[in-house]
């Protein structure tokens, strides 16, 4: 990279976890809150922003460019260009990236980019049977043709089709995102139990950063959300005491019922939720006098078997890791975003596993174990949801969270996309 | 414009359908107010147009803001006789009556204010289209200057849209946004500015009748007068007495017996121009109108450009000031020691904000966008103005200031809304003691219309003016105030109340000693008030104005240590429910009762005056009147006072008023 591309703040929501019904915050207020909030501490005013990059898999129909929406409520005011960009699950690490990309390309030097996803208030859709039957009725003109028309309604019309399971099924091979990790599982031969304990530690971990303040005012990484009757969400929702692997056992598969070892409570939780990061390049840092608290050094996007999706975060690190010339244990910490538990065992048996890294990768041998005291040190997607869009933000900004408490220097964020990508971020603390 | 107008122009050349547009646009002022020049050249204009006639006529504003504020009150100020009034009403009843008799379509294409007589000559056009703008404001409020809408509104708004309506918007002044005149028929369209001319040319040719009143209406507004005549007569009696304020009592009866024409009323009728010249109360209300106006002008002289408020403190005071302030378009970081602390403020806010708006659900949105709970207070390094509303403890605010002068920016103002500390003592906590100011403001805050602006021995001009600016910006009237204990309106309430409780200690019941300042023109009684305010901050109030010496009224120690405080606690003077004062019967007034309770405040605001707390008598006048409600009829206390001693000032003009006629 040839420009220095530094991270000077960042803020997320706490993630709310949908509860089938739609949640108290659309995607824009949650954007927006911890946006305004973010912009209220820095050393520039909000229209001193060149741009604003949103990264949302599932925008409302009404603010389908969430990006220019929420620039605006923000207080960008009216020549702040906004835009959305969509990745899937890694929408918010692509708007940190086009961010990169147009601040490396010397076009902007201040930029706002994050995610946001509100999953609780994705639409049920008409089926296409009742929008062809309601189009026949629009035509109608006589009572006789509107007798014939209601004539031919079936109510299974009804039905509706529910926005998130489409958009949780790869429209290529067919799988919902969970039966993709059912395949790892089988791959890989990851039992039910140590997909059980992997979630149980996530829990256990964001408890225990929650408890000693890692997401709080020291860091400035949550923002409190406050909604129209008063009521406070400070924290993540999700997260359970009581997810303790015995009481995960009880818990039934959920995509391949019956015979699968993918539960609910294995997975990734379905979220609401908005992370943003400001970066900035050199000379806006020095133009604005501001303090950056890390670089984003390296990016990479790799593309895979859609079926084996969440194997991404290996495609995508690996190389970033040859070009600086690392090992796996060269790096002090890591965000692998937990879509699934089975998916991140998977990446972490696919490195250690000397065929797939010469198969897959093109390596000359396996790039060995990561240590997982090193992962996800304060939990991930499991306890804490997945607001699709938002979880790449999330990462990288907690990322450099967790570097700068420990006074450790270097980090990868990582993350597995629907549709058999993965992103990944090199991240170095500044002190 | 046309070589022969100073206030019109009168385009006819080149419309391709022969209509004529006459725009109004008052030589030497920003807004059009309709004085005798002007109408004298629209009595010209028309003469022109009879004379030629054209296919329609459109009548609009060449200003940026507005259509017609009014009649020019300046001018009728300068009335000295019961004829110049009666001369006056008529100049525009003929005037109008004229408009209303031309032989082509007339329409008034209203964007922005149009208010009083620049309404009436609205109403007297064949049709009017209103621009869909948050702008556009129209009403008939000549009965807020004790006077009475004399060119023919009281005859033609009834017609147009029913009595009901139409005496409501009379007797109490309120005005209508776009969508809502257009709604209750006061105006035939309500179109986007983009169209509003298209919209006019078509309407004005359309050939389509005036908008006819319904069946009902139309009784309403004939056979069944009296019924709502008395009923709105009861509504009004309710709200103010005849004796402070003829003319709401005038409207109806020119309206019920006289057809709308004031000019039909004879001389010797309770109803009468002439009646209304020879009371008081109208000369009050134009003095109370300048004196506001003179409030309006503090601050004007500053181009403090405010984009970011920083309010410490996120309790029932500093969270309304924040919410005011996201409304009225400011970014706002409201602080609090914990985000719970602050959610309540938001939760008011939001309803603040959805009553403000009323139901546009966008700008309710925008304005919660604005408003950012801020924990940490991170905004205080941005905002272009910090205040603080924290608990009144001097060290706590000292700490609080040395900390946010280090931070803020070097140009920020500097504000705290103590009611009870002396600005001086805190200011002594800041490396630059100039930058701080007081900006006090009055519970409730959206109600209140006056903040105080305090200067602090060593606050700087600067930082005042732009204390002021900011006061206006959020649609407040700014006082200047030296700081003194108690400022203006407090050190005149103290020992209204007192005298008040006194007198409750003396045997009155509070609901004879309340009910006697209410048939004064009081807003509230004092012995409610004290409740409503709380006991304890009166005690406390009393200390720091008169001093720890000062005995207070031996129940209210009583009842304070209790914990009866009043409304808060649900018992004090009297018992509380559903935020009402629970009120007994009232006994017989002693004679000279409510004068004796007054006379403390009198007394209390002379002395304000004598001191330099306010710069002179009318300011004094006007901060006690809109800071605690005084009946503004009197024209304030001191103005009032036969015992005041002091001429009222000249420059208003105040002493010869006498108008009666229309005002905007």
């Amino acid at each position: 990279m040839n420009r220095d591309i530094f991270i000077v703040d960042g803020a997320r929501t706490p993630f709310l976890k949908s509860r089938n019904t739609p949640g108290p915050f659309a995607a824009a207020d949650l954007a927006t809150a911890a946006g305004a909030a973010l912009l209220a501490r820095q050393r520039f005013a909000p229209d001193q922003l060149d741009e604003v990059i949103l990264g949302c898999a599932s925008p409302s129909p009404d603010e389908v460019n969430i990006g220019r929406v929420v620039a605006l409520r923000m207080g960008c005011g009216q020549k702040v260009p906004g835009w959305t960009v969509m990745r899937n699950c890694a929408s918010g690490m692509q708007a940190l990236d086009s961010a990169i990309a147009n601040i490396q390309a010397g076009r902007s030097q201040l930029v706002l980019a994050g995610g946001v996803d509100a999953l609780s208030r994705a639409p049920l859709l008409l089926s296409d049977a009742m929008v062809r039957w309601l189009s026949g009725w629009y035509a109608t003109k006589t009572v006789g043709e509107k007798l014939a028309a209601l004539r031919r309604f079936k109510p299974g019309y009804l039905a509706p089709v529910i926005g998130i399971m489409k958009g949780l099924t790869d429209p290529i091979v067919g799988q919902l995102m969970g039966q993709t990790a059912e395949n790892l599982a089988h791959r890989f031969g990851i039992s039910r139990a140590e997909m059980d304990a992997f979630a149980a530690r996530s829990h256990a971990r964001v408890l225990a950063a929650r408890e000693a303040g890692h997401f709080g005012a020291h860091f400035g990484e949550l923002v409190p959300l406050i909604d129209r009757d008063g009521t406070v969400y400070a924290d993540d929702d999700g997260v359970r005491a009581d997810s303790t692997p015995e009481n995960l056992a009880k818990l039934k598969p959920f995509f391949d019922r019956k015979y699968g070892r993918v539960t609910a409570g294995n997975s990734s939780q379905i979220t609401d939720g908005a992370a943003w990061l400001v970066l900035a390049s050199s000379e806006a840092v020095e133009r604005h006098g501001l303090n950056p608290l890390g670089r984003i050094a390296d990016s990479q996007w790799a593309g895979l078997d859609p079926a084996q999706m969440g194997l991404g975060p290996v495609h995508a690190a690996t190389p970033i890791l040859q070009r600086h010339g690392l090992g796996l244990a060269d790096i002090d910490a890591w965000e692998i975003n937990e879509a699934f538990a089975a998916q991140v065992i998977a990446c972490l048996r696919a490195w250690d596993d000397a065929d797939y890294c010469r198969d897959e990768l093109g390596l000359a041998d396996a790039c060995g174990r990561l240590d997982e005291a090193k992962l996800n040190l304060d939990g991930g997607a499991i306890a804490q949801g997945h607001p699709v869009g938002a979880s790449g933000a999330r990462i990288v900004l907690h990322l450099l969270n967790v570097l700068r408490r420990q006074g450790l220097k270097r980090g990868v964020a990582s993350i597995c996309i629907g549709g058999g990508q993965g992103g990944a971020m090199l991240v170095e603390a500044l002190p | 414009m046309s070589p022969n107008f100073q206030h019109l122009e009168l385009v006819r050349k080149r419309d391709p359908d022969g209509l004529a547009w006459l725009y109004l646009d008052r030589a030497g002022a920003s807004t059009n107010t309709l004085s005798r020049e002007l109408l004298d050249e629209l009595a010209a204009a028309f003469a022109q147009l009879e004379a030629d006639p054209p296919k329609g006529l459109i009548i609009a504003s060449a200003k940026p803001a507005g259509f017609v504020a009014g009649a020019d009150i300046e001018e009728f100020t300068r009335i000295d006789s019961a004829q110049g009034a009666r001369d006056l009403v008529q100049r525009g009843w003929e005037l109008f009556n004229r408009l209303a008799r031309l032989q082509f379509p007339t329409l008034a294409l209203i964007r922005g204010h149009c208010l009083g007589g620049g309404l009436e000559l609205a109403l007297a056009c064949r049709y009017r289209i209103v621009v869909d703008e948050p702008g556009t404001k129209l009403a008939l409020p000549e009965v807020m200057l004790g006077i009475v809408p004399g060119w023919g509104g009281m005859q033609r708004l009834p017609e147009l849209i029913g009595p009901a309506a139409a005496l409501d918007l009379m007797l109490t002044g309120k005005s209508l946004d776009a969508r809502r005149a257009h709604k209750l028929g006061l105006a035939d369209e309500c179109v986007p500015p983009r169209v509003m001319e298209n919209a006019a040319r078509m309407l004005v040719r359309s050939g389509q009748p005036p908008r006819a009143l319904p069946f009902m209406h139309k009784l309403l507004n004939g056979p069944l007068k009296a019924v709502v005549a008395n009923k709105a007569r009861q509504q009004v009696a309710a709200k103010a007495r005849r004796e402070h304020y003829p003319a709401p009592y005038a409207i109806l009866d020119i309206w019920q017996r006289y057809g709308g024409n004031a000019l039909a009323v004879p001389a010797d009728d309770p109803a009468s121009l002439e009646a209304i010249f020879r009371s008081p109360t109208a000369k009050n209300l134009v003095r109370v109108f300048f004196l506001q106006e003179r409030l309006k002008g503090f601050g004007k002289d500053s181009d403090f450009a405010l984009r970011h408020v920083h309010v410490v403190g996120a309790g029932v005071m500093g969270g309304d000031i924040a919410a005011l302030c996201a409304f009225a378009g400011m970014t706002v970081t409201l602080q609090d020691q914990s985000v719970e602390r602050i959610a309540p403020a938001v939760a008011r806010a939001a309803k603040f904000f959805e009553r403000k708006f009323r139901g546009d659900k966008r700008q309710v949105r925008f304005a919660l966008d604005r408003l950012i709970p801020d924990p940490q207070g991170h905004g205080a390094a941005r905002a272009d103005l910090v205040i603080e509303a924290i608990f009144e403890n001097l060290d706590a605010k000292r700490a609080l200031f040395a900390d946010i002068e280090r931070r803020a920016k070097p140009d920020a103002v500097l504000a705290t809304n103590t009611s009870s500390l002396r600005i001086e003592d805190i200011a002594t906590a800041l490396a630059d003691p100039r930058r701080l100011v007081g900006i006090h403001f009055f519970n409730p805050v959206a109600l209140m219309p006056l903040v105080e602006v305090v200067r602090g021995e060593a606050s700087d001009d600067e930082a005042l003016r732009r204390a002021a600016a900011f006061v206006r910006r959020i649609d407040k009237l700014p006082l200047p105030v030296k700081s003194a204990p108690g400022f203006l309106v407090n050190a005149v309430l103290g020992p209204y109340m007192l005298e008040a409780l006194r007198c409750v200690e003396e045997g009155l019941s509070p609901e004879t000693v309340d009910a006697a300042l209410v048939a004064f023109g009081m807003p509230m009684g004092p012995v409610e008030l004290v409740d409503t305010v709380g006991l304890d901050i009166a005690v406390a109030a009393g200390k720091a104005l008169a001093g720890e010496a000062a005995a207070p009224p031996r129940r209210l120690m009583e009842l304070v240590t209790a914990g009866q405080l009043g409304r808060k606690s649900g018992q004090g003077y009297y018992r509380w429910a559903d935020g009402k004062a629970q009120k007994g019967a009232v006994g017989s007034i002693p004679s000279g009762l409510a004068e004796r309770i007054v006379a403390p405040l009198v007394a209390a605001a002379r002395r304000c005056v004598d001191h330099d707390v306010v710069a002179d008598a009318d300011l004094a006048d006007a901060g006690v009147i809109f800071g605690t409600g005084f009946a503004p009829f009197t024209g304030g206390p001191l103005y009032y006072s036969p015992d005041s001693g002091k001429t009222p000032s000249g420059e208003l003009s105040a002493g010869r008023l006498g108008a009666v006629v229309n005002a905007g």
